[in-house]
């Protein structure tokens, strides 16, 4: 007896409804196409320069007034912190990016990664949450408006990247927190972020995503031997805004190598689309069939039939 | 007289210009120290030992690039500027912006210059120059070993006396 599991039955729903939604209509709204604002800024994160001196994170305290941390900006002890079992540190409500260091394999020194929300193109978060709390800007960061957020952290579960936080601490009115791209301060006039601006090794070049993209790619061919040949995040989850170039291998460095060329949402689209349906044609479909079924059929008939059963029985 | 006068001031600027030649020409001018502050803010600005590193490294290529005439260092470079002559200006600010986000730092280079698309900002300039050639020779790499924190850097990086309290170190962690 094969045991049905609840990630089987999803699977297998996901696989019929993508079966039924394969007509050409359908394709030509496929998402995966858009491939971000065309004007869209980013930021190219390049992981050979940084040094870790945590500048980014307390330019980003200061520039989204958050609240004091809990050791200073410049204590290096936070490299070594552990946090449930076996975690770096990550984001949090109080701190929307962070540093963590890394000891690639045969390498003769560490290695630093940023962290913060990499503003994806088709954000997972944002087509997770069901209030449309959030919005991709075309200047191309992913913002939320935290008034309307009901706290359901559906897109805490959704981001791939584990990006958005939540203030637990608050009783009353607990909200998501993330890093904004500085959008309200800065990047609506064309400024960079306020870590971008801080880094004294310009680890981060701030321009518009597809300028990056080339420039990526010429450190790579002009420096073979000092880059690994892949962009983190140029096709990650259907293209991040904030995207790296690193000199170790991606998952030496914490990063998910796993993750789909898709957007997340590709994963449950097709399914998602055949609800509606379900709901809408399947009622009167087999409502249909009910009444076909039993035409001409008095309840006589039934009673009788429902006799006979039981005597059967 | 008025004219033997001004025969001998132009004689002697004359002189001048020729001594003045002949040692930009022969000597290779440069300063001893460099005072490097201009984006002071969080940390006091450098006193640059230039001196020092004139003498700790083979070629002013390392640092300069292609603009002090002696040689290029990097291969890259070469290809252009090989065999390149002293140029007028040669500080780090002369090319590299402190504008962190200026259009030129990051594309549209002047036509004809199209390998000088990806320049760091001056900021990055200094450090990734100081800072990558003293993680290879073992330099100091601390960022306050080489410019003291001001106040608003203390203020900035909540260190100092600016340190969060002792109690809250390990507060809403865990």
């Amino acid at each position: 007896m094969s045991k049905i599991t609840r990630r089987k039955f999803l699977a297998g729903s996901a696989a019929g409804g993508a079966a039924m939604m394969l007509t050409p209509a359908k394709k030509a709204f496929a998402s995966g196409s858009f491939e971000g604002f065309p004007d869209g800024m980013g930021v190219l994160v390049d992981l050979t320069r940084c040094v870790g001196c945590r500048t980014c994170e307390a330019a980003c305290n200061k520039e989204q007034q958050l609240p004091a941390p809990d050791l200073p900006f410049d204590d290096y002890s936070v490299f070594d912190e552990i946090h449930h079992g076996n975690q770096k540190r990550r984001t949090t409500d109080r701190a929307y990016t962070i540093v963590n260091r890394y000891e690639p394999e045969g390498a003769d020194k560490p290695l630093y990664r940023k962290i913060q929300c990499n503003h994806c193109n088709e954000p997972a978060c944002l087509t997770s949450c069901f209030v449309n709390a959030y919005t991709k800007t075309p200047e191309g960061a992913v913002i939320y408006n935290s008034h309307v957020c009901v706290g359901c952290r559906n897109c805490m579960i959704a981001c791939p990247f584990h990006i958005p936080a939540y203030t637990y601490h608050s009783a009353i009115n607990p909200v998501i927190k993330k890093c904004i791209f500085c959008y309200y301060t800065r990047l609506k006039e064309g400024k960079p972020p306020a870590c971008v601006e801080s880094c004294p090794q310009q680890v981060m070049t701030f321009g518009k995503r597809k300028d990056l993209m080339k420039i990526a790619k010429e450190r790579i061919h002009k420096n073979p031997e000092k880059y690994v040949d892949h962009i983190y995040g140029e096709k990650e989850v259907g293209g991040t805004g904030w995207f790296y170039i690193s000199s170790a291998p991606f998952e030496e460095a914490g990063f998910d190598i796993t993750l789909p060329k898709k957007p997340i949402i590709d994963n449950v689209k097709d399914f998602l689309a055949i609800v509606p349906m379900v709901l809408t044609i399947w009622p009167a479909l087999f409502t249909g069939f009910h009444l076909l079924a039993t035409k001409g059929k008095s309840h006589g008939h039934g009673d009788d039939h429902s006799h006979d059963e039981q005597e059967g029985h | 007289m008025v004219n033997a006068g001004k025969q001998l001031i132009t004689g002697l600027g004359v002189l001048l210009l020729f001594l003045v030649l002949s040692v930009s020409c022969y000597a290779m001018d440069f300063p001893d120290e460099v005072e490097i502050d201009s984006l002071a803010n969080l940390y006091e600005g450098v006193v640059f030992d230039h001196a020092m590193h004139v003498d700790a490294t083979e070629n002013c290529a390392d640092c300069h690039h292609h603009t002090t005439g002696t040689g290029v260092s990097d291969e890259y470079c070469a290809k252009c500027h090989e065999g390149d002559v002293e140029m007028d200006t040669v500080s780090c600010q002369d090319c590299h912006s402190a504008d962190p986000v200026s259009p030129e730092n990051l594309h549209n280079p002047a036509p004809g210059y199209v390998y000088h698309d990806d320049k760091p900002n001056l900021k990055a300039a200094y450090h990734l120059k100081c800072l990558g050639c003293h993680n290879e020779v073992d330099g100091p790499t601390g960022c306050e070993d080489c410019h003291a924190k001001t106040e608003a850097g203390e203020k900035f990086y909540h260190s100092g006396e600016f340190a969060p309290a002792e109690g809250a170190a390990h507060g809403e962690h865990e």
